[in-house]
């Protein structure tokens, strides 16, 4: 056999990554490939740059890893820029020094900003948006800074000004042209965006040409525009356009395009036909295109070529959506109706912000372009139409007025052709989404995992689950939300009948909306949705069949049919007294006694007949319940904070007594943890929490949804620096909007993974009010903490609620099948020596009881 | 497979008798209490007023979870098809509180494992109070309710 081909590839952006990733899936080696990344690390994913100031790490952005690499044995150099090219010998030197030889060499070295050659521009704090190392200058700069000006108000600019605006900087946005992202949008777009930009505190400057950057009074520079006006700015970040990065090309005399990059063929090769380019580097028909999907198309086309296959690279489509600041921005086609005797029609919503556009050809038939300021509701159907040249309804208006919106002819999954691409990113065909679900995929989540659709920009994930969701209907796979047999609805739908509807039995709902008696999935759901909404006491008569047996009994019941039982130790603070209480309690029963994960103490192996006796002793003594046996609020964990340690920047402990009386007890569709740390070094692990506060020299962090268990998930950063009052308000927020939301037994962190729009649509809803739920969801959750009631009090005075407590209707005797044995000092249940083998799945995470009862 | 479930052994049928277990309203509405027999055997007793009958009694040993709790579970009812009729009809069962599988009050059967089934009791009421039909070994201990 001749030896493997060496394919070297310069460049490890997005793009050289997906060449890298085309090369490694092919499962005969017959190529060594070598990475030479300038860079100081591994591919990373630069569309969500900005997610690096909202706490994600350069690690949560990497596209790979050594480890990966090396396991697709593919060679690298990180800080190895290519100095030389030798094209006779067929070798490139790096600037180390390093020489490698290559058969193919592909050029993916993207591009760089332009700086304009304005005076002044070199310096310290003038800088640009590319790069996690510019990141890290920019967040270097802005801490000593006050105010920041982007130059260039396009769709990078923007980007970078929400970053700046999010480092605290008083923001400005400078432009050349006159109006915001001019490739993009219209002008009638783009008058509506700087408006609702500047409505975010952000100003915007039109029509202003720099033409110096001097020594400023109050800032640290002064901007000199060409009509005489100045401004004052600390940092200056230049986000004027991308250039291709074709030194090397210019250097080795490969042809460029007229206006630069590097010229390619359809199959991506340049004028030696043993270099590729691909990605921003390279130019197509003088075109380059500056978005990751035609990247990767590149990418795909080169790797193909190399391997022998056709595949051509035929230009693509440069529609973008996005959301800027909160605001959608699409755009699709010819946006600006350059085609000939293309005709437009225009809707304007001023007062709600809206601005759509869209773009005919002559006869009216066929889309050519959309330009969507305010609402990115119709992009999807409209980039369909567009791509695919499905005919336009007769009146295409209809397809952008709100309210023929109902007889729009909506364009569902079904009247998509097979070739319409559902995911540019990675070029999925919707024929290859039903190819995967011929093979088994019944999911959206399995559909991604074998397509990848979905998993680069993200864009396109509502229309995957469509068309997911006709696909399995029409194979007859119910896609049912149906929460069981008893009722057609799903938790959501239930929790609102429940709501509106005034209801406060189960068995009023099962006669107004369902049928049958129920079952063990339906009673416990809406016995909690009717806790959520009412708060009633849970074991009244009308409640209490619908509990699960741990609410029944308000402990926690074990493998062998005891209890185990946890008082609330609010934030883990607890006196001596309390602490002797709870050994003399645990010893009168012997009781098997272990310290909880949410800093609490459980006392195991007591009869149920037991309980009342034990929760007298420990409420006289001061104790509540601590609802360990609820889907519901649990515990508040938190670490010493100010007033101990010598770290702490915050009293962590006073703020955790405070969250926890507030919430405790309150149910909801799963159980809910929270954290507080007094300082970043994080010592409660609040990240791992639902809810987790982190102290800061000026206030709290919030952040949400984290979760350790089965599938542990870093909570995201919510919100920075915000007083206790705001802090509150927030969390009552996030935390109500999720009890009203939520599936059943769906914990936060896959609540906000399933929630359209995630993160950024949970700030909108809690930050900005942008469903104008907040006053409601407050209020809401005022009158859960107003109604909250000890369970273990309430039910000690309670003769019907006691009556299920005894042992057995017909007699005083003990149970005598319940039997233990020693270890360690202390009891455990004697072994039945056999665990069951076969559980139903679904329920058996959730039911299997196991020794710590609070870290399940 | 139906005789098997409908006919009960002639000759033991003759030594049951009739035990007296606790008052109408020692039991839960919905939900199930537990009864201890003389041979340490627990039955679980589950009052859904709405059915006729409305008293089940079924053995209170969950054989999956290995474990005395089935009368803590929750009641529920799912649709069964009449092979003849085609007519559905909701059928009783208690979900165990261990591992959710569910048991028909009726029969005792496992909804999920063919292979496992409950003893079931007859139950009636007289006099207001609950009565069970069990073997001698079952009530030999003679209990003052």
């Amino acid at each position: 056999m001749s030896k493997k081909k060496n394919i070297v590839v310069v460049g490890n952006g997005m793009v050289g990554h997906h060449f890298v990733e085309q090369l490694a899936q092919q499962h005969d080696q017959q190529y060594q490939v070598t990475v030479l990344s300038a860079e100081s690390r591994l591919a990373y994913d630069r569309v969500h740059l900005s997610e690096y100031f909202s706490g994600k790490t350069a690690d949560d952005l990497a596209m790979t890893s050594v480890e990966q690499y090396q396991a697709w044995q593919v060679g690298f150099r990180t800080n190895a820029k290519v100095t030389d090219v030798d094209r006779q010998a067929k070798r490139v030197t790096t600037q180390g020094g390093e020489v490698f030889e290559y058969d193919t060499l592909v050029l993916a070295t993207g591009s760089y900003p332009f700086v304009p050659p304005i005076e002044g521009n070199q310096q310290p704090h003038c800088l640009v948006y590319r790069t996690i190392d510019d990141l890290d200058a920019i967040q270097a700069s802005a801490a000593q800074s006050k105010v920041g000006v982007v130059i260039g108000g396009g769709l990078l600019g923007l980007e970078a000004a929400n970053a700046l605006k999010n480092l605290g900087l008083k923001t400005h946005v400078v432009e050349f042209a006159p109006q915001l992202m001019a490739v993009q949008v219209d002008s009638g777009g783009g008058r509506l965006l700087k408006s609702k930009i500047e409505a975010l505190g952000v100003s915007v400057h039109t029509n202003k040409a720099t033409t110096s950057i001097s020594e400023g009074q109050q800032c640290r520079y002064q901007l000199n525009f060409s009509d005489g006006s100045v401004l004052e700015t600390d940092l200056v970040l230049f986000s004027a356009g991308i250039r291709p990065s074709d030194q090397l090309a210019r250097d080795f005399d490969l042809e460029l395009g007229a206006r630069g990059g590097i010229a390619i063929n359809d199959y991506c090769q340049t004028s030696d036909p043993d270099i590729y380019a691909i990605g921003e580097c390279a130019v197509w028909q003088e075109r380059v295109f500056g978005l990751v999907a035609p990247g990767y198309q590149m990418a795909k086309v080169a790797a193909a070529h190399i391997q022998g296959q056709s595949l051509c690279f035929t230009g693509a489509d440069m529609s973008t959506k996005l959301k800027l600041m909160g605001v959608d921005v699409g755009s699709i086609g010819d946006a600006h109706a350059n085609t000939e005797g293309a005709q437009s029609y225009f809707y304007e919503n001023q007062p709600k912000g809206i601005y759509k556009k869209i773009v005919v050809d002559a006869s009216q038939k066929t889309l050519l372009g959309a330009v969507l300021v305010g609402d990115n509701s119709e992009y999807d159907t409209l980039l369909q139409y567009m791509l695919n040249g499905i005919e336009l309804p007769e009146f295409p208006e209809s397809l952008i007025l709100p309210l023929a919106s109902s007889d729009a002819p909506a364009l569902g999954a079904d009247a998509l052709p097979d070739t319409a691409t559902i995911c540019s990113c990675h070029n999925v065909l919707k024929s290859d989404i039903v190819s995967a679900i011929d093979q088994g995929a019944c999911d959206v989540k399995q559909v991604t995992a074998c397509t990848k659709a979905s998993t680069g920009c993200g864009g396109c994930s509502a229309l995957l689950k469509n068309v997911v969701d006709a696909e399995l209907s029409q194979r007859g796979v119910a896609v049912s939300k149906d929460i069981c047999e008893h009722f057609a609805y799903s938790r959501t739908e239930l929790f609102d009948i429940i709501k509106v509807g005034k209801i406060e039995t189960f068995e009023q709902l099962l006669a107004s909306h369902g049928k049958g008696l129920g079952c063990e999935v339906c009673k416990p759901a809406v016995g909690s949705i009717l806790a959520s909404v009412w708060n009633d006491y849970i074991l009244k008569k009308a409640h209490m069949p619908l509990q699960d047996t741990n609410d029944v009994f308000l402990a926690n019941m074990q493998r062998n049919g005891t209890y185990s039982v946890v008082p609330r130790i609010a934030a883990g603070e607890i006196t001596p007294d309390k602490l002797i209480t709870l050994g003399n309690v645990a010893k009168q029963y012997n009781l098997y006694t272990k310290i909880t994960g949410g800093q609490r103490v459980d006392l195991f192996g007591a009869r149920k007949e037991q309980l009342p006796d034990i929760w007298q002793q420990l409420i006289d003594a001061g104790f509540e319940t601590g609802h360990a046996y609820g889907k519901s609020v649990r515990t508040v964990k938190s670490c010493v904070g100010s007033t101990w340690c010598r770290y702490g920047v915050q009293d962590s402990v006073n703020m955790a007594i405070l969250i926890e009386n507030r919430y405790k007890g309150i149910r909801a569709p799963h159980k809910i943890k929270f954290a507080v740390s007094g300082c970043t070094r994080e010592c409660a692990e609040a990240q791992s929490k639902d809810i987790g506060v982190i102290a800061t020299e000026n206030g709290w962090n919030l952040y949400v949804c984290g979760n350790g268990g089965m599938k542990p998930r870093h909570a995201d950063l919510f919100a920075t620096d915000l007083d206790d009052q705001t802090l509150i308000q927030y969390i009552d927020r996030v935390l109500m909007f999720y009890i009203q939301t939520a599936d059943r037994l769906q914990r936060t962190s896959v609540w906000l993974e399933n929630m359209e729009g995630g993160l950024p649509h949970l700030q909108d809803v809690v930050i900005n009010d942008s469903l104008k739920l907040n006053e409601s969801l407050e209020q809401q959750m005022a009158t859960l903490i107003e109604r909250y009631q000890c369970e273990w009090k309430t039910t000690l005075s309670d003769p019907d609620a006691l009556k299920r407590f005894k042992a057995f209707v017909n007699t005083e005797q003990v149970d005598e099948s319940i039997t233990f044995v020693n270890e360690r000092g202390q009891i455990r249940p004697t072994p039945v020596g056999i665990i069951p083998t076969k559980t139903i799945e679904s329920q058996a995470s959730e039911q299997i009881p196991v020794i710590d009862s609070e870290t399940v | 497979m139906a005789e098997t479930l409908m006919t009960p052994d002639i000759a033991s049928t003759e030594q049951l008798q009739w035990l007296a277990i606790c008052t109408l309203d020692a039991l839960v509405e919905n939900a199930g209490v537990c009864a201890l027999l003389a041979n340490q055997r627990q039955v679980a007793l589950f009052y859904l007023p709405t059915l006729t009958p409305s008293i089940y009694a079924v053995d209170n040993y969950d054989p999956i979870g290995k474990a005395n709790v089935l009368y803590r579970g929750i009641v529920g009812s799912t649709a069964i098809e009449n092979n003849e009729s085609g007519k559905q009809t909701h059928t009783a069962f208690v979900a165990s509180p261990l591992f959710k599988q569910q048991f028909l009050l009726s029969s005792g059967q496992c909804l999920q494992q063919d292979d496992v089934q409950l003893k079931t009791y007859q139950v009636r009421v007289r006099d207001n109070m609950v009565q069970l039909l069990v073997a001698p070994e079952e009530s030999a201990w003679v209990t003052q309710v």
